[in-house]
C-alpha cells in the first residue's frame, strides 16, 4: 500500500504551504505522532486545503468542516506535494 | 461467546465478584460515554446524573473519570479523545473504563463525522455494545447538512439516535439507545486477525488493542504486540472506510460562510489576531479592571462589607465587650471634621448614659467607626484582621464579585472556541520557550486559579512541557483573587506601576522558562490542534459554568483564607508574629525597602497568596513600594492548595523544588527592583 502511495514524488513540505492552496500529503512522519494525524484524518494520499499559513511556519489545514492547526516542527517533516 | 472469555481469563477474583453479586441480585451495567473532544459527552453526563461537570469549548476539560448512577446503572464520563490507546493520559484513563464497559454511548459531533466516526469504528472493531448519540443535530440544519442517519446505521451496524445537547432533544431516547445498545459491523480482513489474537483466549477489545500496538494491553497478557506496519495497516483500513461511509450518507446542500468562520480565521493570523485579542484584553480590563473592581466593589465592601455588616457585629460585639471606639466624622474629602474616642470598660451596656452619646454621635451622615478591643480572644475573632470579620467582608464583599467577573470571562472566551486558535497564534512564540501552542490554555486558566491549571498541564504532550508550565504557574501568574487585590492595589497609583510589574513579572517568566528549556532533556510535541466551530458563546451554558466554578473556588478558598487568618491572628496574640516580623526584618526593611509589619504578608501568602496581597490594604504605602511589595508577593510560594496539587501532579522532588525556588526568586527579584526604584 505504502510503495503504491510513493509513485507520486513530494515536492515540498508541509510548513512552505501556501494560504489558499490545496497540497496532496505524501508521507507523515513515524511513530505515535502519525498515528495521531490519520485519527484527525490526515493520512497519506489526502488532499488538504491550507487555509492559513502563518508567520514562522505553522499551518491550518481543513478537510471539509474540519480545521487542524500544524506547528512547524512537525509541519516541516510531512512531505507533501504543493499544488500549483 | 464474548462473556464466555472474559469469565474464562479473569479467574477467581472476577467469578467471586460475580457470586456475591447474583447472590444481592444486582449485576450492576457499565454505561461508558466515549467521544472526541467537545462533542458534548458532559452534556449527556449532566443529564443522566443531574450532577454538573463542567462543559468547555476546548479540548482537555474532563481529565478523569466521572462516575454516576442512572437507573441502577454506573455511568461512567470519560475525558475526549480522538481514539483508544495510551497516546496520553486521557486516553489511558478512557481505555481502561473502556475495556470494563458493558454498553458504549458513542457520542458523535455531526459537523465533524469524518473526524468522529474514526473513533466509532474502533470501538466497534474492538466488539464493544455500542449506540451512536448523533449530537449537534440542530446545528446540522442551520448548515444546511443532510445525514442519513438510517444509511449511517446500515454501514455501521449499530443503532443511531440524533440528539442536541443545547436543548435535550432526542436525550428522551436514551434509555432506547442504552437498551439496544449492539455490535457493529467490522471489516472482514480485520475480523481474521482478531480471530488470530482471540484464539489465545484474550477478549476481542483488548485483541484489537494488542494488534494496535498497545503496549500496555501486550504487557499484560505477555504476548508480543502488533507492529507499527500493522498498527498502520489497520488504522488507513479505518480511516478509508470511515471516509467512504461518510461519503454516503452525507450530504450538504450550500455552503455557507458565517461571519464567525471569518472571525475565526481573524484571530488565527497575527496580523488581524493581535489587534482581536487586545480588543478583547482591553474589553476584559473595562470589565473586570474598571467595572466589576471599582464600581462593583467599592459598593459591595465599603457600603455592605464594611459599613454595614462589620459595624453590626463590631458593636453587637462591643455592647457586652470592653472596648474603645473611635468615632470620626468625615466630609466629602475624607478630611476628618470631628472626632471621639468612646472608652466602654464593660461594654457599652453596662454604660446606659455613655451608650446614648456614642450613638447620637455615630449617626453623624459621614462616620468611621473604629472599634477597638481589650480582650485578645476578641480582638482575634471581630478585631481589625479578625477571623469572622475581615474573612467575610473579604471573602464575600470584595472576592466573590471579582472571581465571578473572571469567571465569566473565561467562560465566554472557552464557548466561543477562541482559545485553540489562540493557542495556535501564539504557537511559534512559545516554541521559544520549549512548549507548543497548547500552553497556553493552561496558563490562562492560572489566571483564574493555579490549582486548576495545574491539573490542567495534563493535556501537554511531554513531562518536559508540564514541569516548564507547572514552573510557570508557581512563580509568575498571579490568580484571579490575587489578580482581584493587585488591581485594586495598583489602580490608586499610577500606570508606571503596572507597567513596572508587568515588565518584571514578564521577564522572569521568559528567564525561568528559557533556563529550564535549556535544562530539561529530551524534546517538546509539536502543535497538533483541532479547532472547534466558532460560535457565538450560549448564555445558559456561560452562566451555568461562571456559577460552578466560582462556587467550586470560594468553597475551596473560604476555608483556607480562615486557616490563613486563624494563624496570622493566634501569631499575633502570642507574640510569634512579632518574632517572625523581627526575623524577616532586615530583609523586609533594608532590602525590599517595607515596613516590617510586611513580613505577615508572607505569612498570610503561604496559605494564599492572594491573602498576603491583601494583608498590604492596611499598610500606607509609597507607590514604589506597593509595586516591589506585589511583585515580591506575586513571585512569592504558591498557595497551600495549588502546592499539594502539584505535588500530587509532579512528585515531591520537582514540588518542592519549585516551592523553595519561588522564596528565593521572589525576594530575590523583589530586592532587586527595591533598590532600583525605591
Amino acid at each position: 500500500m505504502q510503495t503504491a502511495k510513493q509513485t507520486k514524488t513530494p515536492n515540498s513540505t508541509l510548513d512552505k504551504a501556501k494560504k489558499g492552496k490545496p497540497i496532496t500529503i505524501v508521507n507523515l512522519p513515524q511513530g505515535n505522532i502519525r498515528s495521531q494525524l490519520i485519527r484527525l484524518g490526515i493520512t497519506e494520499g489526502d488532499t488538504l486545503k491550507c487555509i492559513e499559513r502563518l508567520p514562522g511556519g505553522t499551518i491550518v489545514v481543513q478537510k471539509n468542516r474540519q480545521e487542524i492547526a500544524v506547528g512547524f516542527d512537525l509541519a516541516k517533516k510531512i512531505s507533501v506535494i504543493i499544488q500549483s | 461467546m464474548k462473556s464466555d472469555n472474559i469469565v474464562n481469563l479473569n479467574s477467581v477474583k472476577e467469578s467471586q465478584i460475580n457470586f456475591d453479586e447474583s447472590l444481592q441480585l444486582v449485576k450492576k451495567e457499565k454505561v461508558v460515554l466515549v467521544g472526541n473532544p467537545n462533542v458534548g459527552k458532559s452534556c449527556v453526563f449532566n443529564y443522566l446524573s443531574g450532577m454538573y461537570v463542567d462543559v468547555s469549548n476546548f479540548p482537555g476539560t474532563t481529565v478523569s473519570l466521572i462516575k454516576s448512577n442512572y437507573k441502577g446503572k454506573d455511568v461512567y464520563d470519560t475525558p475526549g479523545i480522538y481514539g483508544v490507546s495510551s497516546f496520553n493520559d486521557e486516553e489511558k484513563v478512557a481505555k481502561e473504563i473502556i475495556l470494563d464497559a458493558d454498553v458504549v454511548l458513542n457520542i458523535v459531533n455531526a459537523l465533524h463525522l469524518e473526524r468522529d466516526l474514526f473513533l466509532t469504528q474502533q470501538l466497534i472493531d474492538m466488539g464493544k455494545r455500542v449506540t451512536v448519540l448523533l449530537n449537534f443535530s440542530d446545528e446540522l440544519k442551520k448548515r444546511k447538512i443532510r445525514i442519513s442517519t438510517a444509511k449511517l446505521s446500515e454501514h455501521l451496524g449499530v443503532e443511531i439516535i440524533e440528539t442536541s445537547a443545547v436543548n435535550k432533544t432526542g436525550f428522551d431516547k436514551i434509555d432506547y439507545a442504552i437498551e439496544h445498545a449492539k455490535v457493529g459491523n467490522q471489516q472482514l480482513d480485520l475480523h481474521f486477525m482478531l480471530q488470530q489474537v482471540m484464539d489465545k483466549s484474550i477478549p476481542q477489545a483488548e485483541a484489537l488493542l494488542i494488534l494496535e500496538g498497545d503496549q500496555e494491553t501486550s504487557d499484560k497478557y505477555n504476548i508480543p504486540n502488533g507492529t507499527a506496519d500493522e498498527r498502520e495497516k489497520i488504522y488507513i483500513g479505518r480511516r478509508n472506510r470511515v471516509n467512504e461511509i461518510v461519503d454516503i450518507v452525507e450530504f450538504e446542500d450550500s455552503k455557507k460562510g458565517e461571519i464567525f468562520n471569518l472571525l475565526g480565521r481573524l484571530s488565527l493570523t497575527p496580523l488581524t489576531g493581535i489587534p482581536i485579542l487586545l480588543v478583547m484584553l482591553t474589553l476584559v480590563y473595562f470589565f473586570i479592571g474598571d467595572f466589576v473592581s471599582q464600581q462593583i466593589v467599592n459598593y459591595t465592601e465599603k457600603v455592605i462589607g464594611k459599613g454595614v455588616f462589620e459595624y453590626n457585629v463590631k458593636s453587637f460585639v462591643a455592647d457586652y465587650t470592653p472596648s474603645t471606639i473611635d468615632v470620626q466624622v468625615l466630609d466629602q474629602n475624607n478630611n476628618v471634621v470631628e472626632q471621639k474616642i468612646f472608652a466602654f470598660k464593660d461594654g457599652i451596656n453596662a454604660n446606659q448614659q455613655l451608650a446614648n452619646e456614642f450613638k447620637n454621635f455615630s449617626s453623624k451622615p459621614g462616620t468611621v467607626s473604629e472599634f477597638h478591643y481589650s480582650n485578645p480572644f476578641v480582638r482575634l475573632f471581630f478585631g481589625e484582621f479578625g477571623v469572622i470579620t475581615m474573612t467575610i467582608t473579604y471573602l464575600l464583599f470584595l472576592l466573590t464579585p471579582l472571581v465571578i467577573g473572571f469567571y465569566f470571562v473565561m467562560a465566554l472566551l472557552e464557548d466561543s472556541g477562541y482559545l485553540p486558535r489562540l493557542a495556535t497564534m501564539l504557537d511559534r512564540a512559545f516554541n521559544k520557550i520549549g512548549l507548543n501552542g497548547r500552553a497556553v490554555i493552561p496558563i490562562m486558566l492560572g489566571f483564574g486559579c493555579i490549582t486548576m491549571a495545574n491539573i490542567t498541564t495534563r493535556l501537554l504532550g511531554t513531562e518536559r512541557e508540564k514541569s516548564i508550565v507547572t514552573a510557570i504557574l508557581q512563580f509568575t501568574i498571579p490568580c484571579s483573587a490575587q489578580l482581584a487585590v493587585i488591581t485594586v492595589l495598583l489602580s490608586g497609583v499610577g500606570i508606571q506601576s503596572l507597567l513596572i510589574f508587568a515588565g518584571v513579572i514578564f521577564t522572569v517568566l521568559i528567564t525561568l522558562s528559557t533556563v529550564l528549556n535549556k535544562m530539561l532533556p529530551g524534546e517538546s510535541s509539536p502543535l497538533l490542534i483541532d479547532l472547534p466551530i466558532m460560535r457565538f458563546p450560549r448564555m445558559s451554558n456561560v452562566a451555568k459554568k461562571t456559577f460552578f466554578r466560582s462556587y467550586g473556588f470560594m468553597k475551596e478558598a473560604g476555608f483556607w483564607f480562615f486557616v490563613g487568618a486563624l494563624a496570622v491572628g493566634i501569631m499575633e496574640i502570642t507574640g510569634l508574629l512579632n518574632v517572625w516580623q523581627n526575623l524577616l526584618a532586615p530583609l523586609t526593611t533594608t532590602w525590599l525597602k517595607l515596613p516590617r509589619e510586611a513580613a505577615s504578608a508572607f505569612v498570610m501568602g503561604m496559605v494564599r497568596r492572594d491573602f498576603g496581597a491583601a494583608g498590604l490594604f492596611h499598610m500606607h504605602l509609597s507607590a514604589m513600594q506597593a509595586t516591589v511589595a506585589i511583585i515580591t508577593i506575586t513571585l512569592f510560594v504558591p498557595c497551600i492548595a495549588s502546592f499539594v496539587v502539584m505535588l500530587k501532579e509532579r512528585g515531591w522532588k520537582e514540588g518542592i523544588a519549585i516551592w523553595i525556588g519561588t522564596w528565593v526568586t521572589a525576594f530575590f527579584i523583589g530586592g532587586l527592583v527595591a533598590q532600583i526604584i525605591i
